[in-house]
């Protein structure tokens, strides 16, 4: 068989990607016809720049949830004659199949391990920067809103962590050796409860003088928080739902571990921002307690940066992960991820630049996508 | 401003001894001491066998004793091996034992010595970091003017044309971590794909000497990256002041457009930029590491690599102060000249 030419490759991946297409097609028909509704986000259809960021994030966020459907081959089915083999080149023994970007140095199919990479990429990061704001917002508020003595010693801990180069953290914190001893659950456990204090006190603070909505909001708290808490800090899920590899976990607590500081000290100045503002002294003199006026009062009005921030985070946590598996840390030997693959294919790059070169492209789309997108949703919020 | 000095110098010692506390507990773990053990004595050793090995030679002590003699302040720990002869932190090889200093940590200068490259780790260190500072060098002067000159551009006409496509190439620039800018050069300029080969993809050469062939690329790829992040914040900052009361007083008063972004708002646009270049070196650190191995520049990126990989302690513990150093210090240049550069501060 002849090896396909560059037309016939990207015709061919165009043909892989429909789902993603009309995916994004739906989305984006949906978002525009209801934009007037949609506040902030609806705004985003104003720009150029906006509507860029967001189609390239959706490109990567249906690319994961379909790549079942996406992948031609599966990511790890080692081919001996199509090793360093160029793009678009026949398989040999099925009829019509091709490694569309051609094989890497094992002889495994290029793109569909640059589809499957997306899936690892977009488990972990926006849930870490999720955990990341929760821890940075329940220790931000009260740091920022009550000062104090409280407030020294949490941004004294916080610049500390931030002294740290992040690579050294991540070699001493993302290894076998470290898993042995237990660190990364301890951390775990640490972590993932302030979800749950923050869930618990954003109920308590509203329905405090109304029991009848507050304590049923409440057990659902903890029943649901502590049901995932046990398994994701601690793989004890009695029911098996909730689950994390430990090689997962480390990575997770560890990006969740270096993003928090910097949270943290985003929440912390704009509450002491807006606490000088009348809203929060009417509410004050209303007698509303510290912990509504920081969950109820300030922290829905400090949203517009902390959506941008979130989107610009969820990006540098994922060039995080790209470091991590460059440098093959919490990651096995076989895995798709975009680091590892780049890592891998920039050994031979200057003869065969193919294998390294998809996986750094997607990357940089999917940064890229995201800071676009929160420079667009910056640009909509101030015109408020 | 000397209590503000000495207050900010006392927080910075403070956390150099915590995190150096806390690289010293990570890396005297008892699962990396096994591997310790066993890298330097042999791989079959079994767990009674390694044990007794790190007793012997200090390594089960608890952690702030440990920690005391590795800084210098408790004395230094010295025992017997099995075959009888002493042995300690303090004892170098071919000294008698007698003329042993007590003291022997980081305050003496004695940072121990690499169990990898068998040589002392201050030595290493030094002559690491040395080629490090070169690639720095070169990075800085690539990127400062460049960043200041991109940010001051598309800053002085907030939502012009050239704002908004300058602005797009600095987000483009900080979506583009190091190890993708790197491997996109590479195959630019020098594989044979391509066909330019303007450029070497390794720098090991450039240890000896520094030539345009072999050192370009990893500055771009270095300089890349932190440009975006500072030519924003000097766009923004820029943006700013051009809508300050004192400048529409100028432009009403007929002074020229170039005249006023050069003598009325460069110098106050700089405050926020200065703060940022300085506070990026933490930043800058992942980046050397990564572009020191990509290119194979053997530098302190590199070092601190081998060290973490080879679970070399005493190196990994020279390698962290270093990198502690560097950016607390960094620190404290960005307060310092925040509070001197800003005259509103100064004054109070």
């Amino acid at each position: 068989m002849e090896p396909l030419g560059w037309g016939g490759i990207f015709a061919a991946m165009f043909v892989q990607f429909i789902p993603v297409w009309i995916g994004m097609i739906i989305v984006f028909v949906l978002s525009y016809m209801y934009r007037g509704r949609l506040s902030l986000y609806g705004k985003l259809f104003n720009t150029i720049i906006g509507q860029i960021g967001l189609g390239l994030v959706l490109f990567w966020v249906f690319t994961a949830l379909f790549a079942d459907w996406i992948i031609l081959f599966d990511p790890l089915e080692q081919v001996a004659g199509l090793k360093n083999k160029k793009p678009g080149v026949p398989h040999p023994d099925l009829e019509g199949m091709y490694y569309l970007l051609g094989g890497d140095n094992l002889g495994r199919d290029v793109f569909s391990r640059m589809v499957a990479g997306s899936q690892t990429v977009l488990a972990i990061a926006p849930f870490a920067t999720l955990f990341a704001f929760m821890v940075g917002i329940t220790l931000g508020l009260p740091a920022g809103f009550l000062g104090g003595r409280m407030d020294t010693v949490l941004s004294f801990l916080a610049n500390l962590v931030l002294a740290f180069p992040v690579i050294l953290l991540f070699y001493l914190l993302v290894t076998p050796e470290i898993r042995v001893t237990g660190i990364p659950t301890v951390l775990a456990a640490f972590l993932f409860l302030f979800p749950i204090i923050f869930a618990w006190v954003l109920f308590y603070s509203r329905y405090e003088t109304r029991p009848d909505v507050m304590y049923p909001l409440l057990a659902g708290t903890v029943i649901i928080g502590f049901w995932a808490y046990s398994g994701l800090a601690f793989n004890a899920d009695p029911l098996g739902v909730w689950s994390m590899d430990p090689n997962r976990l480390n990575i997770f607590v560890s990006v969740v571990f270096v993003n928090s500081p910097t949270v943290f000290r985003i929440v912390r100045g704009i509450t002491m921002d807006i606490k000088t503002r009348d809203y929060v002294a009417a509410g004050q003199t209303r007698g509303e307690g510290p912990f509504y006026i920081m969950l109820w009062e300030i922290l829905p009005n400090a949203r517009g940066p902390l959506i941008v921030d979130f989107c610009l985070r969820i990006g540098y946590t994922t060039i995080l992960l790209g470091t991590l598996g460059f440098f093959g840390l919490g990651v096995s030997p076989e895995s798709a991820d975009w680091g590892s693959t780049i890592n891998e294919g920039r050994k031979l790059l200057s003869i065969y630049p193919h294998p390294a070169l998809p996986p750094a492209l997607a990357l940089m789309s999917l940064v890229l996508g995201l800071n676009l997108l929160a420079d667009a949703l910056r640009e909509q919020s101030l015109k408020d | 401003m000397g209590l503000f000095l000495l207050r900010r110098f006392g927080v910075m010692v403070l956390t150099a001894l915590c995190l150096t506390l806390v690289v010293f507990f990570m890396t005297n773990l008892y699962p990396n001491l096994e591997k310790l053990a066993k890298q330097q004595g042999n791989f079959r050793m079994s767990d009674k066998d390694v044990s007794q090995w790190l007793d012997a030679r200090g390594y089960l002590q608890s952690t702030p004793v440990k920690y005391g003699q590795w800084l210098g302040v408790l004395p230094g720990y010295i025992g017997t091996l099995p075959d009888g002869k002493p042995t300690g932190r303090c004892l170098k090889p071919g000294t008698d034992p007698a003329d042993a200093p007590t003291f022997c940590g980081v305050i003496q200068g004695d940072w121990g010595d690499s169990t990898v490259f068998k040589e002392p780790v201050l030595d290493l260190v030094i002559r690491r970091l040395s080629l490090t500072g070169v690639l720095m060098f070169w990075t800085l002067l690539a990127t400062i003017p460049m960043a200041l000159l991109v940010g001051v551009l598309a800053g002085m006409r907030e939502g012009s044309k050239l704002d908004r496509s300058l602005s797009t190439f600095s987000i483009a620039t900080t979506a583009t971590p190091e190890y993708v800018s790197g491997v996109i050069f590479i195959v630019i300029f020098s594989s044979s794909l391509v066909g330019l080969k303007w450029f070497k993809g390794s720098a090991a050469s450039a240890m000896e000497g520094v030539t345009f062939e072999n050192f370009t690329l990893p500055v771009m790829t270095m300089a890349l990256y932190s440009m975006g992040y500072i030519a924003r914040m000097t766009r923004a900052s820029m943006a700013e002041v051009m809508s300050a009361q004192y400048i529409r007083t100028a432009r009403l008063k007929g002074v020229s457009f170039p005249s006023i972004v050069l003598k009325h708002a460069f110098r106050n646009a700089m405050i926020a930029p200065f703060t940022v270049i300085m506070l990026q070196f933490p930043y800058l650190l992942t980046g050397v590491v990564i572009v020191e191995i990509l290119f194979n520049y053997k530098g302190f990126g590199w070092l601190l690599v081998q060290a973490a990989g080879n679970n070399d302690i005493d190196l990994l513990l020279g390698c962290s102060v270093v990198a502690v150093f560097v950016v607390l210090v960094t620190q404290l240049i960005s307060d310092i000249g925040y509070v001197y550069l800003n005259p509103r501060i100064r004054v109070k």
